[in-house]
């Protein structure tokens, strides 16, 4: 009994600093709300209006959304950021793999490596975008390379060409991403025991087994990770999309992005480009829940 | 050679072809800004002059003294601003047990997978009905509210890796909550602040959608939003636009070097923590 009172005083104490400590959050969260999430929810209530950013707006019911799927451009434009997925987060991934497998162990001078491939991630991708569209030149370093190898039949203007431009396009994704998946996966990999590969070799298996029996599935938190963070980049691609083709050669390379961009700020139809932008969004949050769920570690 | 012996050597080999195919590209633009300004050129190819007012011919062109001064206000906004808030946000949310705070780290991190395209088209017609377009402030506040979420995400974990027996004992000694940040934690954060306020510098400084739809004025830009429409005016004239391209990623390459241990485990441990 003697103990109740003073708990019970404390109690709304206790819950007055926890008011208090909201104190703390407070800017961070309204800023936040303001500029981020605000803007998110309006956006969701543009996409049910029929606008052109200056008139009255009128309703336009889902006739926004049923566009997107059946536009002769917009609908394409959703398949080219899943087809770069491939491109900026498959390939990646897969080769930061291989590139774990036959890496492991103690490199000297890794940390220079290190620097080099990573290199690609800070940089701002319109001076990437910038920087292929001049090796992808005529006159660039790829067809260079190219009848330099005796493949000078093949050569061409890539970010130009019909079929080939969206390949090129990605192929640019590869080279920023891989390192990062390749740095994320080496880390990873120096954390295993080596008690495990000892086992693995006792039991008369060799590096492949090892590979899949060991390295793989202790780096499933990196690899759920860098998988997240490509297919993000894939989807919500634009910058690079924006100064290497510009969506050209006739559509063959346009993104969501650069259809929300062009559809909200040059043709002034902010509800299409808002639906565009809400259905994205749905997609990336769809695909970051598939990689998830496909990664969780079975119990 | 004995076998581990070849396999070194294999390594170093797949290693530096790696770091080749990396570095070709930026080999090409160095070399490409060093011709004569409009000069045809081929492939990888010695100038046979070097020029080296390509750089100053692109910083005219582009407009740059205009466009970096718009980066560099931006960014000394942003990274202070974002920086100071996430902290003490993180602060809360990892150490006080604020009412409602599980929800609040759920909504912050949530922010993570939210591409910038969903924000942008309606935060365009916000900002412009209380005249913050075309306008630092407007960039700033959008970019601290778009980096927060890592920001919080970050200094949370990280407050919550230093021991409780630390935070305990300060209280004990009746230190308040302001105190314990300022004169306990901070001490011991500034690791973590000086990778944050990196990573914040560099997301500042390379982010171009935001920036071309909150500015229209084109002197206002930043420089990589700059160099996005320099391309379209120059777009045959390839050492001009090596050029501009080396100016607007010099800066960042320079920071990358000298703190690259701070960018690698931001970007990596950052999301590896999830």
């Amino acid at each position: 009994m003697a103990d109740t009172a003073p708990l019970a005083r404390r109690r709304p104490r206790r819950r007055a600093r926890r008011v208090v400590a909201l104190l703390y959050i407070a800017p961070a969260a309204l800023v936040y709300v303001a500029f981020a999430i605000w803007p998110a929810i309006h956006t969701v209530y543009l996409s049910f209006l029929d606008w052109d950013g200056i008139l009255p707006a009128t309703s336009a019911g889902f006739s926004n959304y049923t566009d997107v799927f059946t536009d002769p451009t917009l609908g394409p434009a959703l398949w080219h950021a899943i087809v770069l997925i491939v491109f900026f987060a498959v390939i990646p991934c897969a080769l930061g793999l291989l590139m774990t497998a036959l890496l492991q162990g103690n490199v000297r001078g890794m940390t220079a490596f290190r620097v080099i491939f990573f290199l690609p991630q800070v940089l701002p991708l319109v001076a990437v975008g910038i920087t292929w569209r001049w090796l992808y030149n005529d006159d660039g370093l790829v067809n260079q390379g190219l009848r330099w190898i005796g493949l000078g039949g093949v050569t061409r203007a890539w970010l130009g060409d019909y079929n080939l431009a969206l390949v090129a396009l990605g192929l640019i994704g590869t080279w920023a991403m891989s390192g990062l998946c390749m740095v994320l996966f080496l880390a990873g990999a120096q954390k295993i025991d080596v008690a495990l590969y000892e086992a693995v070799a006792l039991d008369g298996g060799g590096p492949v087994r090892r590979f899949f029996a060991v390295t793989l599935p202790a780096l499933r938190g990196e690899i759920t990770i860098a998988s997240v963070i490509t297919t993000i980049a894939a989807l919500a691609s634009f910058d690079l999309v924006f100064v290497t083709t510009n969506g050209g050669p006739v559509d063959r390379t346009t993104v969501p992005g650069l259809l929300v961009y062009r559809l909200a700020f040059n043709e002034s139809d902010i509800g299409r480009a808002s639906a565009l932008a809400v259905v994205l969004t749905l997609i990336v949050i769809v695909f970051v829940t598939a990689i998830r769920t496909l990664t969780r570690e079975k119990a | 050679m004995n076998p581990s012996r070849t396999a070194t050597v294999a390594r170093y080999l797949v290693l530096s072809a790696m770091a080749v195919a990396v570095l070709l590209p930026f080999v090409s633009i160095v070399l490409a800004a060093l011709h004569p300004s409009g000069a045809q050129i081929s492939g990888l190819s010695l100038p046979t002059t070097w020029s080296w007012s390509n750089f100053a011919d692109a910083w005219r062109e582009a407009n740059f003294s205009h466009l970096v001064l718009s980066s560099v206000i931006i960014a000394a906004g942003v990274v202070p601003l974002a920086v100071v808030l996430a902290t003490l946000a993180a602060y809360s949310l990892a150490t006080l047990d604020p009412l409602g705070g599980r929800a609040m780290s759920v909504a912050f991190v949530l922010g993570l997978t939210l591409p910038i395209e969903l924000v942008v088209v309606a935060l365009y017609f916000d900002l412009r009905q209380v005249g913050l377009t075309n306008s630092y402030l407007g960039v700033i506040l959008a970019e601290t509210a778009l980096f927060m979420p890592f920001g919080v995400y970050w200094m949370q974990n990280h407050f919550a890796s230093i021991p409780r027996e630390l935070l305990e004992a300060a209280r004990v000694d009746g230190a308040g909550s302001l105190s314990i940040l300022g004169r306990v934690l901070l001490p011991i954060s500034w690791p973590a602040l000086t990778t944050l306020g990196l990573l914040y510098f560099m997301w500042s400084w390379n982010q171009f959608l935001l920036v071309i739809v909150l500015m229209q004025n084109p002197d206002l830009r930043t420089a990589p939003a700059g160099l996005g429409f320099f391309v379209g005016q120059y777009s045959t004239n390839i050492p001009l636009l090596s050029a501009a391209s080396l100016i607007v990623i010099g800066p960042i390459v320079v920071l990358y070097l000298i703190f690259q241990r701070n960018f690698v485990s931001g970007i990596t441990q950052g999301a590896v923590k999830g």
